[in-house]
Formats: C-alpha cells, structure tokens, sequence
C-alpha cells in the first residue's frame, strides 16, 4: 500500500462518511454542511486522477456557490431542527425491491466489467491549456451554447429579482 | 527545498508532512506580532501609546500573554448552541486560510505544491471560509452571530467577483495559472512587476483587487459582519477562550494570505525590484514577506483611517463600482494583447 493508495481511501472515506450523514441525518442543517465534505472528498480523489482543474472547480461551484444557496435556503426554513422527514405514505415492499435491484445492478456491473486500467501514463503537465484548446476547437459550440444558457439565468434572475422590488413600491 | 529534504529523508510522509508544516513557521510568529503590530499602529493614530508594560521594550510581548491567558480560559458554549457545528467552525475557518499556503511561492526556492491551477486553487479554499463563518453563526444560535454571518457570506460572495476579474487580468498578461511561473515571468527590475505592465489597466485591477481583498477578509472599512456597534462582534459573538483564538489567528492568516497573493501576482513576489541585487532563494523570501508584510501595513493603515460603509453601500460598491471597472480592465488588457 504505497501513499496514493492510503490517500485515496482517506478520501473515499470521508466522502462516503459524509454522504451517509447527508443521507439518513435527522437534523436538515447536518445534511447540509456534511455536503461540504462529500464535495471536499470528491475534489480530493479528481486531484488523484490527475484532473487538478475540474477538483478546483468543483470546489469553487459546488463549495462556494451551491452549497451556499443549500445551506441559506435551508436557514430560512421554518423549522431547522427535529422537522419529519418521513412521508406520509411508505411503500416499504416495493421500495426494497426497487432499491435491492438497483443495488444488485450496481455490484453486477461492478464485478463483471472489463475495467479499463491505465497504467504508467506520464501526468499531464498543463491541463487548463488542454481544456481551454479543446473548447476552442472541437467543443466550441457547446461551449458557446453553456454561456448562452448561463446568460438567460442570469437575465432572468435579474428580472425576478427586480419585478419583486417594483411590485413592492407601487403597491 | 523539496529536493533537498528527499535527500535527506527519502520518505514521503516526512517529506510532504515537513512542506506542509513549513508556512507555520512563518505564520505564528507573524500573527503573534501583527496583532501587536495593529494595535500599536491604531494607537499611534489616535495620539495614544498602545500597550506598554508587557515584556519592556514597548509592550512586544503583549500577544504572548494574551495568547497564554486564552489558552487557560475556560471553553463557554452556550446552552442553545448546537455543539457540534459550533466546535467545528473555528477549525473550518482556520484550514480555509492555511490551505491557501499551499501553493503560495514564498521563494523561487520554496512552494508547498507547484500546481497548474495555483490561483485558482486559491480562489477556491479561501471560499470554504464562508461556510465557517456561516455555520459558526448559525450554531451560535444568537441573532448577532447570524446576522453577522449572513452579512459575511453575502459579502466575501459578492467580492469575489470583482477580486476574480482584477485576477483574470495577470493571468491573461502571464498566460498561466501557477504562482510560479507568473513569478518567474516578472523577474529583473521592478518595471517588470505587472503592475506596471500595460499601464494603467493593471494598476487598476489591483486596487480592484486589493479593495475587494479587504472586503474578503472582512477588514475596514467591509467590516460590517463584525460591526461592533451594532452587532457586538458578529459571527464570533458567542466564542471565548481558544476558539475565538482561532478566529482572530483566521483573520490574521487571511490578511497575509490576500497580501501575498495581491504581491505575486502584481509586486513579483520574491524577485528583488532591482535586478541581480540581492536575488536567490534565500533573499527571495525576505523580498516576497517584506512585500506582503507592506500590504498588511497598509490594510492597518487603512483600517485605522476609513469609517465602516453601510450594507447598501456595501453592495452598491462592489456591483456597480468595482465589477464594472474590473471588466473595463479585463478588456482594455485582451485589446491591448492583441495589439
């Protein structure tokens, strides 16, 4: 067990950890700020695979930016602390079946594929310039397409915020 | 340093655990004496002496026994906090700012990791600290910690902004991301520095960047999180003894951090401003803290000196001042690229 391996197991550990917390916490805000780990966790194992950029960006975007929005819309809910979770209505028959196929397909998949393992491939040396080409050439248009649909979100969240304001003062 | 460690040790725990431990070296000893530094400055502003008694000499160990007296304090969590988030918050806030170390160059000798991605792997972490902040506020479960951290995080999410754009236009200039190598792009004399490349649009992005660095860290005059006045001390309102320690270290951290950054990107960071004169790894770490250290001063300066905006200043500031002037550099700089 060389010092990559212990690392990667540090990471998936915390990241399953912290999921599980996500998953069955009864306390809404614990589920919330235990994301922040799952996505530390995953960040950590994308450095691992050599992918330094999408491991930034993924804390920058998820960390800095949904996260965030999680956490503040969870605060101004009514209730933070001991809110049912359950639902009314618990098919517990048909959801273990569903949940025991789904599950049983996984580790099928997991067990029987060929994985495709890489081995001894020098680390590249400048990713964001690998990525920025790309996106200039071969990806370009839906590179251009993700900003247009970035600019209407941004519009429109703008004119929803705004419409709020001016309703206020006429009224 | 990297290299010479694995020759001495031929291990990679020790080896990676040693270039981690390093930046602590320096950040201690510098926290313990800019706080007396900060208060020694505002008191000097305002025609007093400052603490005098502690350890002779103008009061220079005053820290120190303050450090020594919150470490014998007693640890307070109130009754209604929720323990968990509010024991962990500190320690958020805290890994936020000292994992922007990484990869910052403190000389052509020595950087904790020579990433591809250094600066935008600073602009990441630093942004963990909003969730410090927030769950510290939160856990506290006191109105002026909430409001306090509501205040912080709308405020370090909209500086960001500005600060990323004042950023994009070095690395536009530089053509990389790593601190490195945009080090190594400035060395010579201090013409060099890309402050003053492709005048007066750098310069501009770093006032734009220093500016929105102040509001990051929370300092005067952005810091209305902590608005004494009127939110007693905001997010770290209910922390005592060791913690709240940690808070003020956070700050202190923070402050240097931002420093080095403004100072790599746009002062050369460890090169020497006059050519060969006193260059080489060695003196490369005094010219690259001299330069952030003077940046630290400033922010002392500036606090002591400027009144705190009001929260609608505050944005208005940062939206319609600092975001569209940034952009203006962004692209007066590509323009001037191409030419």
């Amino acid at each position: 067990m060389n010092l990559v391996d212990i690392i990667f197991y540090f990471f998936a550990l915390i990241t399953l950890v912290s999921a599980a917390i996500t998953v069955y916490s009864r306390n809404i805000i614990y589920s919330a700020f235990s994301l922040l780990f799952t996505f530390f966790g995953v960040a950590g194992i994308y450095v691992l695979l050599n992918a330094d950029f999408i491991a930034v960006a993924q804390i920058l975007i998820y960390v800095g930016g949904i996260l965030m929005l999680l956490v503040f819309g969870v605060m101004l809910t009514h209730k933070v602390i001991n809110v049912e979770i359950k639902t009314g209505i618990l098919n517990v028959v048909p959801g273990s079946i569903i949940t025991a196929i789904i599950g049983g397909t996984l580790c099928g998949v997991f067990v029987v594929t060929d994985w495709f393992i890489v081995e001894g491939v020098p680390p590249i040396k400048s990713t964001t310039t690998e990525i920025g080409t790309m996106f200039m050439t071969k990806y370009l248009l839906p590179f251009e397409i993700a900003s247009v649909v970035l600019l209407v979100a941004l519009i429109g969240a703008a004119y929803i915020a705004r419409r709020d304001k001016s309703k206020n003062q006429s009224a | 340093m990297e290299q010479i460690l694995r020759n001495i040790l031929d291990n990679d725990f020790f080896v990676y655990g040693i270039m981690g431990i390093v930046p602590l070296v320096w950040i201690v000893p510098y926290a313990l004496f800019a706080i007396w530094l900060e208060r020694k400055i505002s008191a000097h502003m305002q025609d007093r002496l400052g603490p005098m008694r502690t350890g002779g000499w103008h009061g220079w160990s005053q820290t120190i026994a303050d450090m020594l007296k919150l470490l014998q304090k007693e640890d307070i969590i109130p009754a209604a906090a929720d323990k968990t988030l509010f024991n962990i918050a500190p320690y958020i806030i805290f890994v936020s700012a000292y994992a922007a170390y990484a990869v910052i160059p403190f000389s052509s000798g020595f950087i904790g990791a020579d990433i591809n991605v250094g600066i935008f792997y600073i602009i990441a972490v630093t942004s963990l600290a909003v969730v410090g902040i927030l769950m510290g506020g939160w856990a506290s479960n006191n109105k002026w910690s909430l409001l306090g951290a509501m205040r912080a995080t709308a405020q370090i999410v909209s500086y960001e902004i500005p600060s990323v754009l004042a950023v994009l236009a070095v690395v536009m200039i530089a053509g990389t991301l790593s601190l490195q190598e945009i080090n190594n792009l400035q060395t010579g004399w201090f013409w060099n520095w890309f402050v003053f490349q492709k005048f007066p649009f750098v310069f501009v992005a770093f006032i734009i960047y220093f500016v929105a660095s102040l509001a990051e860290v929370n300092r005067v005059p952005f810091d209305i999180p902590e608005a004494e006045s009127e939110l007693v001390a905001g997010y770290v309102t209910e922390y005592s003894g060791m913690k709240f320690a940690m808070f003020m270290f956070a700050e202190f951290v923070n402050m240097f951090a931002v420093s080095a950054v403004a100072a790599t990107l746009f002062f050369g960071g460890w090169n020497s401003p006059f050519g060969e004169f006193l260059s080489g790894p060695i003196w490369g770490v005094f010219w690259f803290l001299s330069k952030g250290m003077m940046l630290v001063s400033v922010q002392m300066w500036l606090r002591w000196t400027l009144p705190r905006l009001r929260v609608d200043q505050l944005m208005y500031v940062s939206w319609k001042v600092l975001t569209p002037w940034a952009f203006a550099c962004v692209i007066a700089v590509g323009f001037w690229m191409m030419l």
